[in-house]
């Protein structure tokens, strides 16, 4: 059973302007996604800039108000939870930022920023929070003795590590990590990744992994879900989704990314898109990605916006693609 | 053999604060020849913009100050020209595209403005003809409907565009020498993969000598014939494209490229990173900046700095385990065993 089940996510946010504040029009944000994560698996969500990916994390947790559709968190609806029980709901999700210069407070010390979950749901005495924090630092390999100190003593790694010990602070079941790599060097990247794979293992987590770090996010996931302007254009296991792209978008995406080897990167071709991405407040109409497609075509591409379905056969039950003209392979796998 | 066009021997630029004495460049020496690429490589206060500052004069004194060494362009001495010399230096034989697009550009004047601006300081064109420039060398970056776009103003740019117009800025006077430093580090794969082949295309065509600085390993692969890794102000070790990703002989080295995951391997295996935080940049050691890091310190690494010993035709590097073992311990990491030299 999925742990995570979203179904026709939207959220828009208005635009207004002018004296008396009229609404004008609406960024789509995220428009109409749907995904399920199961229990112990990581879903990578991967997109550029403005895709909308942070977005549809932070209406998830409830951080912001869905504009239409449902979150199911282990059976419970997350979107009509009230008061108390969406408390009782946020002990069980957690997230992980991705600056961590600015999402640790200057003015705290490490231990209680590390154990500030557990003042604010009331859980323990003082000593045991206290003892608590220490714990949880040594879990992200620091130790007790750092909690004494405060954030700006600490480099971006470190840092990012009180941040994940602040999100495993309550014992909750699912974490999205929001670009949690992204604001570090390459040597500790990987410092933190493997931490978080540990951390996973140990306690059986579930990740929402949001990144645009291709390499980074095909490392780390089981699914990965492609977003563009506001949509999932394709969803696939990850080895399946970077060995056999479906959609035009995913394909340029990949190969976009620079290989960190000279003789791979000789031989690539390179698709390279044309533009910009539109804006969300003015997404084209029909598919989203047909202004940049290379394999557009008037009708039915500029028409209306193609269901993100599988692409048939017992293989393809699992890789789901939003095109209307998706590149089959020979022998693809599921 | 093609013509030298830069030259920079023991390079040191220090920063003297109140906290003491950082050493951003210690040190370092390169060079560069014409239609050639060098990659440099480096994590966040390696060192690699402060050169790249250095060479331009563009280093902020107080409190930085370039200490020692000599910075020949096409045998000029950039160091001892006084500052209306270097001006004429500065964007016409060397010109430099900055990481941000956001904040390179001035807000309140339109992007046009910026570039004829840099136009007429070198060039003695009148407006009229120095705005045409502008909009061809918009044009040829890659800018859609350019005549119209010269006139507007940076924040109508998105941030790919905004890079193209800080790479027209920086081709205007037909650079010999361009510096990018992180040019696609701000911006999305899709746009980046497009800046890449602007920079390409205006390489070939220019024929200039580029400096291309990134942490991005992926991008130098792609972009560059040699490269040179720095850490913690130093050059640790410096090649061709393929000797340094193929036979890296410094255990830094080694350390980045097994940190990498990556995107076109099947099997997945667990990363090794590399133990340890950055150096504290007021307290490097006299010797090697990577020891405290080095999983294969020895007793001199610490206080000394050791000389560098050819390892390759073009390729250096400044290590004290000797040359035997390093082949010997380098064969046992996971990333390297399928290549043993």
């Amino acid at each position: 059973m999925s742990l995570l089940e979203v179904s026709s996510l939207k959220k828009y946010f208005p635009i207004r302007t002018g004296l008396l504040r009229r609404t004008t029009g609406h960024v789509y944000a995220v428009d109409d996604i749907s995904f399920s994560l199961e229990q112990g698996k990581t879903l990578g969500l991967v997109g550029e800039s403005g895709c909308g990916k942070s977005t549809a994390a932070r209406v998830v947790l409830r951080l912001l108000t869905a504009t239409d559709g449902q979150v199911v968190f282990d059976g419970q609806d997350v979107m009509q939870a009230s008061r108390g029980a969406m408390q009782r709901l946020r002990r069980d999700m957690q997230i992980i930022f991705q600056d961590p210069y600015s999402s640790l407070n200057p003015r705290m010390r490490v231990r209680d920023i590390v154990s500030e979950p557990l003042l604010n749901h009331q859980i323990g005495t003082e000593a045991e929070r206290k003892r608590r924090a220490f714990e949880l630092l040594e879990t992200v390999g620091l130790s007790a003795e750092h909690g004494e100190r405060y954030p700006h003593e600490f480099s971006g790694g470190q840092r990012q590590r009180i941040g994940i010990a602040r999100a495993l602070a309550l014992n909750p079941r699912l974490i999205i990590c929001d670009e949690p790599v992204s604001a570090l060097d390459v040597s500790i990247r990987a410092q933190v990744i493997n931490l978080l794979e540990d951390l996973q293992d140990e306690f059986g987590l579930t990740y929402l992994f949001i990144a645009h770090d291709l390499s980074v996010v095909k490392h780390i996931s089981d699914r990965v879900a492609v977003m563009y302007l506001g949509k999932i254009v394709e969803v696939a296991g990850s080895d399946v989704l970077y060995d056999y792209p479906q959609h035009p978008y995913t394909e340029a995406l990949l190969s976009a990314v620079p290989i960190p080897d000279p003789e791979t990167e000789r031989a690539r071709r390179r698709i390279i898109l044309e533009g910009d991405v539109p804006s969300p407040a003015k997404p084209p109409t029909g598919c989203v990605f047909h202004p940049r497609c290379p394999r557009f075509r008037p009708d039915p591409c500029a028409r209306a916006m193609p269901p993100l379905q599988s692409t048939g056969g017992d293989a393809g039950a699992n890789h789901l693609v939003a095109c209307y003209f998706p590149t089959r392979y020979e022998e693809a796998p599921g | 053999m093609a013509e030298r066009l830069l030259e920079v021997r023991d390079l040191s630029t220090h920063f003297f604060t109140h906290a003491g004495v950082v050493r951003a460049v210690n040190g370092v020496s390169f060079t560069l020849d014409r239609g050639e690429t060098l990659g440099i490589v480096g994590e966040s206060g390696s060192g690699k913009t402060v050169a790249a500052l250095s060479l331009m004069r563009l280093v902020p004194d107080p409190p930085g100050k370039v200490v020692a060494g000599d910075i020949l362009l096409k045998s000029k001495d950039l160091s001892r020209l006084n500052e209306e010399e270097i001006r004429q230096v500065r964007g016409n034989d060397i010109a430099m595209i900055f990481q941000d697009p956001m904040t390179s550009l001035n807000p309140v004047f339109k992007v046009g403005d910026q570039i004829v601006e840099a136009i007429r300081l070198h060039q003695n064109k009148g407006k009229k003809e120095a705005w045409r420039q502008a909009a061809e060398l918009l044009a040829k970056v890659g800018i859609p409907d350019a005549e119209h776009r010269v006139d507007q103003y940076p924040h109508e740019f998105s941030g790919g565009m905004r890079q193209r117009a800080m790479i027209a800025m920086a081709i205007s006077c037909n650079p010999d020498v361009l510096i990018a430093d992180e040019p696609t580090t701000a911006l999305d794969v899709t746009i980046q993969a497009q800046i890449i082949e602007v920079v390409r295309e205006m390489q070939q065509q220019y024929h200039s000598g580029v400096i291309l600085i990134t942490h991005d390993l992926g991008v130098v692969a792609e972009m560059s014939d040699k490269i040179m890794v720095m850490y913690g102000g130093r050059t640790v070790e410096y090649g061709s494209v393929d000797e340094i990703f193929y036979d890296p002989h410094h255990p830094y080295t080694w350390g980045l490229l097994s940190s990498l995951p990556r995107l076109d391997l099947v099997e997945k295996t667990r990363l090794t990173p590399i133990k340890g935080n950055p150096p504290d940049l007021l307290l490097l050691p006299l010797g090697c900046p990577f020891s405290g890091r080095c999983p294969y310190e020895r007793s001199e690494c610490r206080d000394n700095w050791p000389t560098g010993e050819m390892v390759g035709m073009s390729h250096g590097v400044h290590c004290w385990i000797p040359a035997e073992e390093r082949k010997n311990i380098r064969s046992k990491l996971p990333r390297f065993r399928r290549r043993v030299a």
